[in-house]
């Protein structure tokens, strides 16, 4: 009887994982698929085209919408990444006066949900925006508004906390001997910095800088709240025409923010390989 | 501590630190001032103190003890469990099934769960649009052999198939990780001291995966408590969550000081509920 | 003779928890010094203090009569061999081994010149090109080793380093570290919990326990004469009979009293009084086991009954039970191999005896 037990688990384990999967990835796959489909309404199969990839690389909202997304990964992941990892050292390395206080609000980007970190923040640019403008006294169309430099800063904010968290894990993982080694050999602390920490938990910052780089793409609701003119990122010119209805035309951007995902998903493989040789 | 070190750690914490207080700190400080403000038509506030905001959301309909407000509460806190007990249904034993394979299967396995994780929300979100929509997939395919059609867009189903399936790979991911560390040699422990499957399941294998199950529960829950997107996509406006009442009071509505106020008590909510998981997870642990 | 470290009064205290105690020490130049104790006993503490990884709260160390302690480590010309060698798994061996001289902004080919020179010091030529990763345990020792002498520092300081080898390894290690530091005449302090290691290789110990050091002496010093009971416990076997003084010692011998009619002689360099509580401190293996009609040289003899007989290889060890709760354990070298485990029976009654000045009187 036991044996008969296990085996039925084995089986009800093997067809939860095989369900799982096809829950997973059905809809990814309609998705990819019908972006060649060559019918502008429904699901309705109605032959191969890539006639949607065509006119999304010649729509010029779709393509400005990209680099402003790409834009605003790059310099927030940057920057972030650099702050990010200067923290972690900082929280790992040293005791200071409540730290134990800033190592929970380093957190709370991370848990709080996006929709309060947006309507915050939308709140306080609103307010900061208004006060520059008027110390500045301006008014109207040379009023400074929120666009993409916002966006930027929200994200950044945001960011911050997952890259330190990444790169602290990595720096707790790192035989602190190392260091003191090197300054044993007449390392000063920037030197043992560059030359023994830094390429050690290089793969963590990379890690880090790929998650917040897929986190900055992928996010909409912050974005949303903090965007203005000029500062249309992808995820929102998708939203826009997903709220109008369904299209080709979405399943071939979706395709392409797939594709960028997948990218990032190797990338991200690979510096794990490589570090897991180290 | 040395000067030098000091000025070391002066120079590495400051910049994230003031970051962190001018951009994220200030804004949710600032929240909960304007929570107490006077309502400015138009969006913003005017600059004396109420409590408009609380008294709003607080007073019941006539004749009840309870009001709009408080009922979208009530479900995005209940859709919210719902999604997290499903994800966990489903997840658990994906997450046992991978852990108990071969070190190059389960990489594998892994790696197809991870990559949901790495794709976009949005696009995940929108795919279940066009498959459920009244002209979508399942509609095209009923029309083809026909069937009635069947209107599963907007309504409370759809927006939960699209929460769970958002959700997935964040509670299989650190479930994997602590089943992954269990010891199964302890499992042959307990059957050795008499313990039945069962036994063995919820006396040993539960308890020790926990941190786990925690959380996965907590990555789950707490932004499906929050979801705009997923109600917006799929419930169409017409099923409404806390993140839908939150945007229209900064948006449409215009309300900025009540839009804070449910923000405050949300937070409120939330930080209580993960500051009361803390002290027991504590207490357990001595 | 010149001092080549010293530690002055050193207290280290971390939050609650006093590391080192007030401590002071000094490490003659070109020695081979060894902190021994267990762990926990502030011996690395010490030896981190004199590397600069940690400020000592109170007191001052000297290296070479210079003031050192508020240094940081890369200002003081002091290397240090770690526990788990810390070699940097991202660069090769060769970088690692020249990673001071580079620091030092030395010449390339005088750096690589003298990277070759340390591998073929111990004895690891051709690995150069290797990572770290690609060597054996007993091979990162070395290259460890390597990377610290080659800066030529005042003092290298060795943390465990051969605690992660094997037994055998280890012991040839032992000769070969000796052999290196009689080499180069450089000052070497070595941190152990391991006795028979501080005893193969060292010029003098420093046995530290809570934080205090004990007893400093070469290695016959602390063995034959061991200052406290701790020591004489901590370095090799002994046993501990409780007993009395009956008379005030007089040329380093005292007459101690063992309860009953045991009466012996005992060398006794510490202070007593007559009727005073001590501890009579005898190695097992000065003990000599007689049978009961043999006729007996030495001084101290005492009659008891073998209540264990354990075969060790090299010898054979007795517990003697004497009277009451006193026992004795006795190690009889086997110079003759019989199948018999030698003529003594279990049950057996037979004499125990040994030179008085073998004893040594001890305040509990």
């Amino acid at each position: 009887m036991d044996n008969q037990f296990l085996t039925w688990g084995k089986r009800l384990l093997w067809l939860n994982m095989l369900f799982s999967f096809l829950f997973l990835y059905i809809p990814i796959v309609i998705l990819v698929a019908f972006s060649f489909n060559d019918s502008r309404l429904g699901a309705r199969w109605e032959g191969f085209t890539l006639k949607w990839y065509v006119e999304m690389f010649s729509s010029d909202a779709v393509l400005s919408a990209l680099s402003n997304s790409l834009i605003v990964a790059f310099t927030a992941t940057t920057i972030a990444t650099i702050l990010g990892t200067m923290t972690a050292v900082a929280m790992e390395r040293f005791r200071f006066p409540f730290r134990k206080t800033f190592d929970g609000i380093l957190y709370l980007p991370v848990i709080i949900p996006d929709i309060v970190m947006g309507v915050s923040l939308l709140a306080f640019f609103s307010l900061l925006t208004s006060i520059v403008n008027g110390a500045l006294g301006l008014s109207g169309n040379d009023s400074i508004r929120p666009g993409l430099v916002t966006v930027i800063i929200a994200h950044i904010s945001f960011i911050i906390s997952f890259v330190t968290i990444v790169v602290r894990t990595s720096l707790k993982d790192f035989d602190k001997s190392l260091e003191e080694a090197a300054q044993d050999l007449g390392a000063d602390e920037w030197t043992t910095f560059r030359r023994i920490t830094l390429p050690l938990i290089a793969p963590g910052i990379l890690g880090g800088a790929l998650l917040g780089f897929t986190l900055s793409l992928d996010d909409y609701v912050i974005t949303a709240f903090t965007t203005g003119p000029g500062g249309t990122t992808l995820p929102i010119e998708v939203f826009g025409r997903i709220r109008r209805a369904i299209s080709p035309e979405i399943n071939a951007i979706s395709t392409l923010m797939l594709m960028m995902s997948m990218m990032l998903i190797i990338i991200s493989q690979v510096v794990q390989r490589r570090s897991a040789k180290m | 501590m040395r000067s030098r070190q000091k000025a070391y750690l002066a120079v590495l914490l400051s910049p994230g630190a003031l970051w962190l207080l001018f951009f994220f700190i200030t804004p949710s400080l600032l929240i909960v001032v304007y929570s107490l403000l006077e309502r400015k038509d138009g969006g913003g506030v005017i600059w004396s103190f109420t409590l408009d905001a609380y008294i709003k959301l607080f007073t019941p309909n006539e004749g009840t003890f309870i009001n709009d407000f408080l009922i979208i509460f009530l479900r995005s806190f209940w859709w919210a469990t719902l999604t997290t007990v499903i994800c966990l249904l489903v997840g658990y034993p994906l997450a046992f099934y991978i852990a108990r394979q071969k070190p190059s299967v389960a990489s594998t396995l892994l790696f197809l769960v991870m990559i949901p994780f790495w794709t976009n929300f949005l696009v995940r979100t929108y795919a279940w649009k066009f498959i459920l929509n009244n002209n979508g997939l399942i509609n095209t395919i009923l029309q083809a052999f026909d069937f009635a059609p069947w209107s599963l867009i907007n309504t409370p189903t759809a927006v939960l198939i699209g929460m769970v399936y958002g959700s997935l790979p964040f509670m299989v991911l650190p479930l994997y990780a602590s089943i992954e560390k269990f010891d199964f040699s302890l499992v042959e422990a307990g059957q050795d001291l008499g313990a039945t499957y069962w036994q063995v399941f919820t006396r040993i294998f539960l308890p020790l995966t926990l941190p786990g199950i925690a959380a996965g529960s907590i990555l789950v829950f707490i932004p499906t408590v929050g979801q705009y997107v997923v109600p917006t996509i799929l419930g169409g406006g017409k099923v409404a969550m806390l993140g839908n009442i939150l945007a229209q009071q900064y948006g449409s509505a215009l309300n900025w000081p009540f839009g804070s106020a449910i923000a405050v008590v949300f937070m409120v909510l939330l930080m209580g509920g993960i500051i009361i998981y803390f002290r027991i997870e504590q207490e357990q642990e001595i | 003779m010149t001092v080549g470290v010293e530690l002055r009064d050193v207290t280290k205290r971390f939050d609650d928890f006093v590391a080192v105690d007030n401590v002071s020490l000094q490490v003659m130049d070109g020695e081979f010094f060894s902190l021994l104790g267990p762990s926990g006993c502030g011996k690395t503490t010490n030896l981190r203090m004199v590397a600069g990884f940690e400020l000592p709260t109170k007191g001052e160390i000297y290296l070479k009569g210079k003031p050192v302690g508020q240094l940081p480590p890369f200002k003081r010309n002091v290397n240090t061999v770690f526990q788990n060698y810390a070699l940097f798994p991202h660069l090769t061996v060769a970088e690692n081994v020249g990673f001071g001289l580079e620091l030092k902004k030395l010449p390339k080919p005088e750096i690589e010149k003298r990277v070759v020179e340390a591998l073929e010091m111990v004895r690891l030529p051709n690995v150069g090109k290797r990572k770290p990763q690609q060597l054996s345990g007993g091979q990162r020792q070395r290259v460890a080793l390597a990377r610290a002498i080659i800066n030529r520092p005042e003092v290298l300081l060795l943390d465990e380093p051969l605690g992660a080898l094997d037994l055998k390894l280890r012991r040839a290690m032992q000769l070969e570290l000796k052999e290196i530091q009689q080499q180069l005449g450089m000052t070497f302090i070595f941190v152990t919990h391991d006795q028979e290691e501080a005893l193969t290789m060292s010029d003098r110990i420093a046995v530290m326990n809570l934080g205090h050091v004990l007893q400093v002496g070469t290695p016959k010093e602390i063995y034959a004469r061991p200052n406290s009971r701790f020591v004489a416990d901590f370095i090799g076997e002994t046993n501990f009979l409780p007993c009395k003084i009956v008379k005030s010692p007089a040329a380093g011998m005292a007459e101690v009293n063992l309860g009953g009619e045991f009466n012996l002689q005992a060398a006794c360099e510490v202070e007593v009084h007559v009727g005073q509580e001590v501890t009579l401190a005898i190695r097992p293996e000065k003990i000599n086991l007689h049978s009961l009609q043999e006729s007996l040289i030495d001084d101290a003899v005492l009659t008891g009954t073998i209540m264990e007989i354990v075969y060790l290889g090299t010898d054979t060890r007795y517990t003697v039970w004497i009277m009451d709760n006193i026992s004795l354990e006795v190690r009889q070298q086997n110079v003759v191999d019989t199948d018999d485990m030698g003529h003594f029976q279990r049950g057996e009654e037979v004499k125990i005896s040994w030179l008085s000045n073998s004893g040594r009187v001890l305040i509990n």
